[in-house]
């Protein structure tokens, strides 16, 4: 029996996204998105017997859906698969993860807060997000050849896709060839501004439910087929190489952190990366796109500069990816909720319902969250078909 | 110069001005930054698998012992990676600035920043050299120059 049999993917939400959020605090949008999804699911709020995120213990209180099941798993993936577990145990039977962030960046000299942690040893060299994951993207360079074109490539597949969508906060400022990526201004090298995530406001909400609880959902179910979490220790606080390991020296590197994640989760779901229809992809910066292939198993190491040339990641390719603009162009709304958005669009995908960039018949999506600069990287497998 | 201004390979890196947030020491990384005030660089080893361990640990990060002994770096190494950041973490930092990781030849990594050459002349497995520059509160900090 699968694990994850009885837990149904019931209702998603994202509420409006924007650079700023005027009048909105990170608890208001917080309320959107998880009202938004219950309704998406066709559930009230005292349904509701489980609630995680990092905002679940203003939600408990606000919402009174206390008393309740209440954890914070903050990012992303690993929220949705703790929530699974919840239920898949029988501990509950509705649980929402929410995310939502208004009103943190407002100091805009500055990289946003939670880009650069004050640590010692990596603050004194203005090290910050985008540096961060320069790093790990450099020594791929050095190694495999890897170049700008194909990074932009990813980076310009990326922000077509949110042009095209009507609700990216950066809809219709495309479109975007490789040249107009390569001409914008370097921010930490080998990323052009337009190879990075935006900063913005926004939040997201998804309700995973068991299934004889919504024998009447009104979209199509989507089903968890596998998940997994990998963790290399803290983001931004040590140095991010690539060889960076664990104590076993033949472990997994840095570099291909979130293959032992893949790994688990095509076991679970007795999948391969050859059955994924749509790959909707953390996408930070694009390198991370090029090193996710490597290390989930679309391609060899060092092959991933390659692959994504060639139309494979665009329209009509074997694997589109993030196809609602991801973090470059749908939205970055802080810390968490755009972890919490790449599961939302995969569950778009499956349901049919993209207004923009549908996969056609699409079975499997792959969902991810994290990357090498930040030493960690989570994979979620979602399918059509209950499990 | 300013964000604005298009980046050239011709940048020279320079060490950042004093003015720059100084480091906040934890309990266990306090003689690394006295060691550093005194221009020297220091690491731990472990006593018992001999390997050389940096940031500053508690326990060896491969064989758990506890017996690390501070040790001193000749300061020579080759950079593992590098960038150049031209959009500031914050306003106090001057671009352009080289984050690297050095690969210390002791054996273990840091992450610091390039100093002393043109943007263009940075390079995976360029030797360097540390030298210290003062920040705030009597702290130094190393950076590292082509050798
Ligand atoms: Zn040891």
């Amino acid at each position: 029996m699968h694990p994850f049999r009885d837990v149904v993917v019931a209702g998603v939400h994202n509420p409006r996204q924007a650079r700023v959020l005027e009048g909105e605090t990170s608890l208001s949008v917080a309320i959107d998105a998880t009202l938004g999804a219950l309704a998406d699911a066709g559930l009230d709020v005292r349904d509701v017997d489980g609630i995680t995120g990092s905002l679940s213990s203003d939600l408990t209180y606000e919402l009174g859906l206390g008393p309740v099941w209440q954890s914070a798993s903050a990012l992303g993936i690993p929220a949705v698969m703790e929530a699974a577990a919840q239920i898949a145990t029988g501990l509950s039977d509705v649980v929402v993860v929410a995310a939502g962030q208004a009103g943190v960046y407002t100091e805009r000299a500055s990289t946003a807060p939670w880009t650069r942690p004050n640590h010692e040893f990596v603050a004194p060299y203005g090290m910050f997000t985008a540096a961060e994951f320069a790093l790990i993207a450099r020594r791929h360079m050095h190694m495999y050849g890897t170049t700008a074109e194909q990074m932009a490539t990813v980076a310009a597949t990326v922000r077509n896709n949110g042009h095209v969508h009507p609700d990216a906060i950066y809809a219709g400022r495309g479109p975007f060839t490789v040249d107009d990526i390569l001409a914008s201004r370097m921010v930490a090298d080998p990323f052009h501004l337009l190879e990075c995530a935006m900063t913005s406001e926004g939040g997201c909400a998804i309700v995973l439910a068991r299934a004889d609880r919504v024998p009447d959902l009104p979209h199509a179910p989507v089903w968890i087929l596998g998940g997994s979490t990998d963790r290399i220790g803290p983001s931004y606080r040590h140095a991010p190489a690539w060889d960076l390991r664990g104590r076993d020296p033949d472990g997994i590197p840095n570099g291909y952190v979130g293959r032992r994640a893949a790994r688990r989760a095509f076991a679970t779901a007795g999948l391969g990366p050859d059955d994924v229809d749509v790959c909707e992809l953390y996408d930070p910066f694009s390198f991370e796109i090029i090193r996710q292939f490597e290390a989930f198993g679309f391609c060899g190491e060092g092959e991933g500069g390659p692959f994504v040339m060639d139309g494979t990641i665009g329209p009509g390719g074997r694997f589109p990816i993030t196809t609602d603009g991801g973090l470059m162009a749908f939205s970055h709304g802080g810390q968490t909720s755009q972890l919490l958005q790449r599961v939302i669009r995969g569950v778009q995908q499956l349901r049919g319902t993209c207004t923009t960039m549908q996969v056609e018949g699409a079975e499997v999506a792959l969902c991810s969250g994290g990357g090498a600069g930040a030493l960690f990287n989570d994979v979620l497998l979602l399918g059509r078909e209950r499990p | 110069m300013s964000p604005e201004s298009a980046p050239t390979g011709d940048d020279r890196l320079v060490p950042q001005p004093a003015t720059i947030p100084p480091p906040t020491p934890s309990s266990h990384s306090a003689p690394y930054w006295e060691a550093a005030a005194r221009h020297e660089l220091v690491y731990q080893r472990c006593d018992a698998c001999k390997r050389a361990e940096f940031d500053p640990a508690v326990v060896c990060r491969r064989c758990g012992a506890r017996a690390l002994t501070w040790a001193r770096s000749a300061g020579l190494g080759t950079v593992y990676s590098w960038t150049v950041v031209w959009r500031p973490q914050q306003p106090s930092f001057v671009v352009p600035y080289a984050p690297a990781i050095i690969d210390l030849d002791e054996g273990y990594q840091m992450l610091a920043a390039v100093i002393g050459c043109r943007v263009a002349d940075l390079a995976v497995g360029l030797r360097v050299a540390v030298e210290f520059h003062p920040v705030a509160d009597g702290f130094a900090l190393p950076y590292f120059r082509p050798a």
